[in-house]
């Protein structure tokens, strides 16, 4: 039988891991105010922009609006609370 | 309120990953073809149009459903558990512990040496510090989980790329600087490592002939405990799921060195940082996945550097590692300080408007700053297009000096300057 050998673990030690429940959907979009919040990734207004176009030509009665952070990949705590006073959902998108 | 996230099929995994991590698994997402970037307008609609690559489902249908379908028991309870790693393994041969390290992407794929008990213990020497003592966090970006790790496992790793005790203080202060030298994002970046002070002498680091080489244990063991730190302290660095650079790069082996401040005609560039002579200090420098290189200062050297400034990545500036022989002859023309150099090459490294705005990273992280106004950005989206425009600020760049004197070589590597620690308080 070979030598054994014990050694060492080289990972580090994971956080522990907290549940969190989704939000409550919803029933239907229409007459919601739907945000698609661009993330601002090259190329994201674009395909934004398709998405709410196909709102207006699929889901008319849906209010989808674009609204867009003031900086890519740091957190805007005016937008969010826009988000949530004014919308019903988000839709966020899409990078690379 | 209820969301949907959209991402690019490439990154299914790492959502699923960072879906779990967050304790939400179920949080509703829905996925295009790779890539956005570049695509038209009527390319991107047929995105929207088209199918989920990873459902197979309409992709509408997804975004509306996620939006709409009820919560169900998963949903809303999410997941919660607690996570640990073992401090020992099970015993077992050297060759199936060789084998496990692989099959677990512990290794950078060269053979480790096993973290055996006594050779962590005697690495330990090599600090004041207790094994238990919490180093810091890493993540493989910011926007991981970060994970926690002590004084042992940093040993655990330096023995594994075989340093020696004697090493230990600066593989510490590596691992507390925070910043990962694995680096998840899709750009491929290295972390590069600079050290000054007293230390460089103590450990028998090379700083002269092939100083950026693998002609050096201690130069080469230090970089390559900093990659493997990385990797197994922060939760991975697999393709997939903690790594996503596209081409990878050969810098996350090892890339470390000293510079040779006592053949320097300039200040040391820990003392440029705030540090006195006498301190060890390792710099690290986030980028690597650009090199040039060149010589001189001939008698057309300001045509080369602009030539080679304007081929550098324009949101990456770069650290530039000079030859002795290169900086003094910076000197003999009046560069008597690295400052007065850096502003020379900070005021002509400038590309006109039109090129410096088609790059994907400038468009993502630098336009909307331009847009809401924040110099000195808005003044470059103001400029015409074939306006050429500075790309770096005088704080962008850094100059180090090592090297061999067996040439007046240059070498710039997109490095931006991140953090400065002190390696004498991880003596």
């Amino acid at each position: 039988m070979a030598e054994q050998f014990t050694v060492h673990d080289p990972r580090g030690f994971p956080p522990k891991v907290t549940g969190k429940r989704l939000a409550p959907r919803l029933q239907s979009l229409d007459g919601k105010v739907v945000y698609l919040v661009d993330c601002l990734f090259d190329n994201s207004e674009v395909f934004m922009n398709q998405l709410l176009d196909w709102f207006g030509e699929h889901l008319p009665a849906v209010d989808a609006r674009i609204i867009k952070p003031r900086q890519s990949w740091v957190d805007d705590p005016e937008m969010r609370a826009k988000v949530e006073a004014d919308g019903n959902a988000a839709i966020l998108g899409v990078g690379l | 309120m209820p969301t949907v996230a959209v991402h690019t099929d490439k990154f299914a995994r790492l959502v699923t990953a960072t879906l779990l991590a967050n304790g939400m698994p179920t949080a509703r997402q829905a996925y295009v073809p790779q890539p956005v970037v570049g695509r038209t307008a009527a390319q991107l609609r047929a995105y929207v149009e088209g199918t989920d690559p990873v459902s197979r489902r309409p992709f509408m249908q997804e975004v509306i459903e996620g939006l709409c379908r009820p919560l169900d028991d998963k949903d809303l309870k999410g997941v919660s558990f607690e996570r640990s790693t073992p401090r020992l393994l099970a015993p077992d041969s050297e060759e199936n512990l060789q084998k496990l390290f692989i099959d677990n992407s512990w290794t950078d794929f060269l053979p480790v040496t096993l973290p055996t008990e006594e050779r962590v213990d005697r690495m330990l020497k090599g600090t004041s510090h207790a094994p238990d003592e919490v180093v810091g966090r890493l993540s493989p970006t910011a926007f991981r989980e970060s994970w926690e790790f002590t004084v042992e496992k940093v040993a655990v790793n330096a023995v594994m790329a075989g340093c020696r005790p004697e090493y230990l203080p600066v593989v510490l202060a590596l691992a507390a600087s925070g910043q990962t030298a694995r680096s998840s994002s899709t750009t491929s970046f290295a972390t590069l490592a600079l050290v000054n002070g007293p230390i460089r002498g103590e450990i028998g680091m090379n700083s002269g002939i092939g100083v950026l080489g693998p002609f050096n244990h201690a130069n080469t063991t230090i970089g390559r405990a900093y990659n493997l730190l990385s990797q197994n302290l922060q939760g991975g660095s697999v393709p997939g799921d903690t790594y996503m650079g596209s081409l990878g790069n050969w810098y996350n082996y090892s890339a470390a060195f000293p510079e040779a401040e006592e053949r320097s005609p300039w200040q040391p560039f820990h003392v440029q940082k705030g540090f006195k002579t006498e301190d060890s200090v390792v710099s690290v420098f986030f980028g690597g996945r650009y090199t040039l290189a060149g010589f001189g200062p001939r008698q057309t050297w300001q045509q080369e550097f602009r030539r080679a400034f304007a081929a550098c990545e324009q949101h990456l500036a770069p650290l530039i590692v000079m030859d002795p022989i290169c900086a003094r002859g910076f000197v003999d023309l009046g560069f008597d300080t690295k400052e007065k150099l850096i502003a020379w090459f900070a005021d002509h490294a400038r590309l006109s408007a039109r090129e410096y705005w088609d790059n994907q990273w400038i468009q993502t992280l630098l336009r909307p700053l331009a847009v809401a106004g924040v110099e000195p950005h808005a003044s470059r989206l103001k400029a015409a297009p074939d306006e050429m425009i500075q790309i770096y600020e005088p704080g962008d760049i850094s100059i180090a000096v090592a090297g061999g004197e067996t040439q007046g070589a240059w070498r710039m590597f997109g490095g931006w300057h991140m953090k400065s620690v002190s390696i004498d308080e991880w003596r």
